[in-house]
C-alpha cells in the first residue's frame, strides 16, 4: 500500500493553525486549559489513557516515532517501547492483533494510518471484533479495542487518502463508530472510546489535525458515546453532520441565516453507531425541515439511514422532503475535489430549496 | 508545541535506525522552525555517522537462482507397531496417564461416529469429525498448561476434551440448547469456554492467528509464564492472516505456538494445489525467522515432545514456534461433504489402517501389557452409551431464551436493540402459534412481562 504522505504533509496540515470558528463544548471540571490543535488533543488523550491504565498499549504503522500525523509523539519515550510500538505493515494483522490483546484483558489502541487502508482489516473488524462477545455467549469480548484512523478529504488526497468509510462500519452490529469535530470533543470522545466496553472505530478528520485549535482542558474527561450535540439551536430547519463537515455546515447555516433570514439548528452527530435518534427526532419535530450532509458518497451513505428513520418517526411533522447533500457516487477524485465535495454552497442551496418547498 | 516536536525529533535522530519518514519530518521541521538552517540541508556530516548494519548473508560472484533443495524432515519416534525407536525419547508416561490419553482418543472417535450418524438423521444441524487426527489433539494438549490460551479452528475437539470439556458440553453446543455456553448463536462445533481457556471458535478461517499473537503479547506484557497456542489447517495457512500472524509474532517476539494440522485436504483441495513449497514448516525458518518443527501427527509421543519443546521455547525465550503436524483427514470434511467425490477409498484406507494413530498407541500399550480387548470393548460401549445418554438429555432441554437474540451484541443493549426486541415480542403476541415458542426457555414469561 502506497503512503504518499511525506511529500504532501505540509499541505495536509491544512495551512496555518487557527482557532475553530464555532463554539466547542464546555467541559466542567476539566482542569486548566491549554491551547491544542486536534492532533495534540488526541495525543493528550492517549497520554492520559496510558498513564492511568497500565494495560493500555498503542501500535500500528509508524506510531513509534510519533506517527505520520504526530498523534503519538513522545509517548514511546514516556511509556516505553513495549507499550508504544511499530507493527509490520499489515492492516489485517494490526486489527487481529488488537482483538487478541483485548480478548486477553489488555487495552489496545490500534492505529490504521489512513481510513482508506482499513479495508484489509474489514474481515477482522466485521466478522471478528464486532461478533466476539455475541458469538461466545458473553464469555469473551474485545470491548477494550479502539481502532483510530484519519479519515476524510484533505485537499489533494485522491482516491486513497480521502475516504469516509463510516457507513460500512455503521451497518455492523457490535461496533461503535465515533467521529469528533473539534479538539475538545476529540479528546473527550477518544478517552470515552478507549474505555468503552465495546470495540470502537474512531475516525479522525485529518483536515483538522493542525487547523482546528482551541483551549482544551488538560484534565481527564470523557464525552459519552451515542449522544449528539446541538451545536447551535434554531427553529426553521435542522442541519445534521459530523467530523470535518461540521465547519462546512456552520458556514452554510450562517449564510442561510444571513441571506434567507431563517434560524438553523445545527447538530453534530458525533457517534455514527449507535446514533442519537432522540436528539435528531426532537429537533426535526420542532423544525419540520432537515438537511443531512456527509463527504462519503450518497448511495448507501449514513444520511440514508438517518433520513429513513426521520421519515418513519416524524412523518406528520415534515414540511419538506429530507435532503441529503453528500459526495457523488464516484471514487474520490484528485483534481476535481472542490467540485466533488458537498461544500457550504451546495448545502446553502439545499437549505434554500427545503425552506421554499 | 512545534518547537517541542522538533526537539523530540532531534533527540530521536540521535538513535540509530532513524526511519526515512522521521528524517523527512526532521528536515522539514528544522527548515520550518529554525532560521539558522535557511532551508539548506547538510547531509555530509550525517553520512559519515551512518554505521552499516551487518548483513546476515554473504555476497557472491555467482549468479545462482535459488531453489528448494532441502525439505524439513518429519520428527517421528513411534512406529505403527507401537515401538519407540529411540527409547530415550519416550516421554514415559505412567500406565494411568497413557490409559487416560488412549481413552480420550477412543472416546473422541466413538463420539464422532455417533454424532456423525445423528447429524445424518437430522437431529443436529452440522458436525465435523476428527478421524485420524486424534494423536495431534491429545499429544499437543497434554504438553500444555491450563494457563496457556487456546485459539482453535474447529477440528480440535480432542484438545478441549483433554482439558475437561465433557461430552455433555460438546453435545449441548451441537444441540444449541440453553446449556450451550454460546447461547445457541453459532453453528455446531463452534466451542468456547472460559473454564478451559478456549477462546470461542469462529468460522472465518485463520482470523484466529493474528488474534493469538495479540493474546500472547498480552501474556508477555503481563509477565506471565504462559503462551498462546493457535491451531489451524494447511488450507487456512494460505490466507493472508497466516502471513500477518507469523510476521507479527516473529517481529514482536511473542510467546505463540502456531500449530498446523497438515491433513492433506482442505475440503476437496489437495495440499499439492494449496502450495508448491516445503509445506507449512518450510515457511517458518527462512520466511519468518521462526523456530520450526515438522512432526508426525499420527505419533502421539512425537507430537507431545514437539509441543513440549515448543512451549519451553515460547515461554523461556519469549519467541514464537511453528509446528507442522503431518497427518491425514480420514473423515469427510464435514457432514455437508462427500469426500468420495474427490479421493479414493484406497487412499483413505492407507491412512485409516496403515497409519492409524489410535492403533499405534494401542500397540504401544499392548507391548507393556496395559490394555486388553475386554477393556477396549468396555471403553467403546461406555463411550457410546455416554454420547447417546447425553444426546437424549440435551435434546430435551429448552433452547435459549429468545431474548438472547438481542443480548451480548454490545455490553449494554443500545436503544435500537431494545426497540427491536419490543417489536419482536409484540409480533409474537400476534402470532404465537406460528413460531416454535414452546421450545424456547421462559417464552410464556417473556411474552407476558413485556
Amino acid at each position: 500500500m502506497k503512503r504518499s504522505f511525506h511529500s504532501t504533509s505540509a499541505n495536509l496540515a491544512g495551512g496555518p493553525s487557527a482557532p475553530i470558528n464555532y463554539p466547542s463544548l464546555e467541559i466542567e471540571n476539566g482542569g486548566e486549559k491549554q491551547k491544542m490543535n486536534l492532533f495534540q488533543a488526541l495525543n493528550n488523550a492517549m497520554d492520559i489513557a496510558l498513564q492511568k491504565d497500565p494495560k493500555a498499549v498503542i501500535f500500528g504503522e509508524d506510531v513509534g516515532f510519533g506517527g505520520v500525523f504526530r498523534c503519538t509523539v513522545g509517548l514511546r519515550e514516556k511509556y516505553g517501547a513495549n507499550r508504544v510500538f511499530n507493527t509490520p505493515l499489515c492492516e489485517q494483522g494490526i486489527a487481529g492483533f488488537g482483538i487478541g490483546l483485548a480478548a486477553q484483558g489488555a487495552t489496545p489502541i490500534a492505529e490504521i494510518q489512513f481510513a482508506d487502508y482499513i479495508f484489509p482489516a474489514f474481515d477482522q473488524i466485521v466478522n471478528e471484533a464486532a461478533k466476539y462477545r455475541y458469538r461466545s455467549g458473553g464469555q469473551f469480548d474485545c470491548g477494550s479495542l479502539t481502532i483510530r484512523s484519519p479519515y476524510g478529504a484533505v485537499g489533494h488526497g485522491g482516491h486513497y487518502h480521502s475516504q469516509s468509510p463510516e457507513s460500512y462500519f455503521g451497518q455492523t452490529p457490535g461496533l461503535k463508530v465515533v467521529i469528533p469535530s473539534t479538539p475538545i470533543e476529540a479528546k473527550g470522545l477518544l478517552l470515552a472510546s478507549i474505555r468503552e466496553k465495546d470495540p470502537v472505530i474512531f475516525f479522525e478528520p485529518k483536515l483538522m489535525y493542525r487547523s482546528a485549535v482551541e483551549e482544551v482542558p488538560v484534565g481527564d474527561y470523557e464525552i459519552p458515546l451515542g449522544k449528539a450535540r446541538i451545536v447551535k439551536e434554531g427553529k426553521d430547519i435542522t442541519l445534521i453532520g459530523w467530523g470535518a463537515q461540521m465547519r462546512v455546515l456552520l458556514q452554510a447555516a450562517n449564510m442561510a441565516e444571513e441571506k434567507l433570514g431563517i434560524s438553523v439548528e445545527l447538530i453534530d452527530l458525533r457517534t455514527i453507531q449507535p446514533w442519537d435518534v432522540e436528539t435528531v427526532i426532537n429537533s426535526v419535530k420542532k423544525t419540520g425541515r432537515v438537511v443531512i450532509s456527509h463527504e462519503a458518497p450518497k448511495t448507501g451513505g449514513w444520511a440514508a439511514e438517518i433520513s429513513a428513520t426521520i421519515q418513519e418517526r416524524c412523518f406528520l411533522h415534515l414540511e419538506a422532503p429530507i435532503q441529503r447533500v453528500c459526495g457523488y457516487d464516484t471514487p474520490f477524485p484528485l483534481i476535481f475535489e472542490k467540485f466533488y465535495l458537498p461544500d457550504h454552497l451546495k448545502n446553502f442551496e439545499s437549505i434554500k430549496k427545503t425552506i421554499h418547498y | 508545541m512545534i518547537s517541542q516536536t522538533s526537539r523530540v525529533l532531534l533527540n530521536l535522530s540521535k538513535n540509530n535506525g532513524l526511519k526515512r519518514v522521521a528524517s523527512n519530518y526532521l528536515n522539514r521541521s528544522v527548515v520550518s522552525t529554525s532560521s539558522k538552517t535557511n532551508g539548506i540541508r547538510s547531509f555530509s556530516s550525517k553520512v559519515n555517522e551512518i554505521k552499516e548494519e551487518k548483513e546476515n548473508f554473504q555476497y557472491t560472484n555467482n549468479l545462482e537462482v535459488q531453489e528448494l533443495k532441502h525439505y524439513i524432515p518429519c520428527y517421528t519416534i513411534m512406529n505403527q507397531e507401537g515401538i519407540v525407536q529411540s527409547p530415550e525419547q519416550d516421554p514415559n508416561f505412567s500406565k494411568e496417564e497413557v490409559v487416560k490419553m488412549y481413552s480420550t482418543m477412543v472416546t473422541l472417535s466413538v463420539m464422532d461416529s455417533v454424532l456423525y450418524d445423528v447429524q445424518r438423521q437430522g437431529r443436529i444441524s452440522f458436525y465435523m469429525t476428527s478421524f485420524g487426527e486424534e494423536a495431534i489433539h491429545v499429544g499437543s494438549a497434554a504438553a500444555l498448561e491450563m494457563s496457556d490460551t487456546i485459539f482453535a479452528q474447529y477440528r480440535e475437539t480432542g484438545v478441549f476434551m483433554w482439558r475437561g470439556f465433557t461430552i455433555a458440553d460438546i453435545i449441548n453446543q451441537c444441540c444449541t440448547n440453553e446449556h450451550d455456553l454460546g447461547k445457541g448463536r453459532q453453528m455446531p462445533m463452534h466451542f468456547g469456554s472460559k473454564k478451559i481457556n478456549l477462546q470461542t471458535i469462529s468460522s472465518p478461517l485463520t482470523t484466529q492467528l493474528p488474534q493469538a499473537v495479540g493474546s500472547s503479547y498480552a501474556q508477555k506484557l503481563a509477565g506471565e509464564k504462559s503462551c498462546t497456542i493457535v491451531y489451524f489447517g494447511e488450507g487456512a495457512a494460505s490466507e493472508g492472516d497466516f502471513h500477518a500472524a507469523m510476521n507479527f509474532a516473529s517481529a514482536l517476539s511473542t510467546p505463540t505456538i502456531f500449530f498446523c494440522r497438515n491433513n492433506k485436504w482442505a475440503i476437496s483441495t489437495p495440499s499439492k494445489e494449496q502450495y508448491k513449497g516445503d509445506g507449512i514448516a518450510g515457511r517458518g525458518p527462512n520466511g519468518y525467522g521462526m523456530k520450526t518443527i515438522r512432526v508426525d501427527g499420527n505419533d502421539i509421543w512425537a507430537v507431545y515432545n514437539a509441543t513440549k519443546l515448543a512451549r519451553k521455547i515460547t515461554v523461556e525465550e519469549q519467541r514464537p514456534v511453528l509446528i507442522e503436524a503431518m497427518t491425514y483427514r480420514v473423515g469427510h470434511h464435514s457432514t455437508s461433504d462427500d469426500s468420495s467425490r474427490y479421493r479414493t477409498v484406497e487412499e483413505i484406507n492407507h491412512w485409516k489402517e496403515g497409519k492409524n494413530p489410535i492403533t499405534r498407541l494401542r500397540n504401544y500399550m499392548d507391548r507393556k501389557g496395559w490394555w486388553s480387548d475386554a477393556q477396549e470393548k468396555e471403553l467403546i460401549t461406555e463411550a457410546r452409551q455416554t454420547v447417546r445418554d447425553s444426546l437424549v438429555v440435551a435434546e430435551k432441554q429448552f433452547k435459549p431464551s429468545i431474548s438472547e437474540i438481542f443480548t451480548d451484541v454490545y455490553h449494554t443493549p443500545t436503544p435500537n436493540l431494545i426497540e427491536q426486541q419490543q417489536e419482536l415480542l409484540e409480533h409474537l403476541r400476534l402470532y404465537p402459534d406460528e413460531y416454535p415458542l414452546n421450545q424456547y426457555l421462559d417464552s410464556d414469561k417473556i411474552l407476558k412481562n413485556n
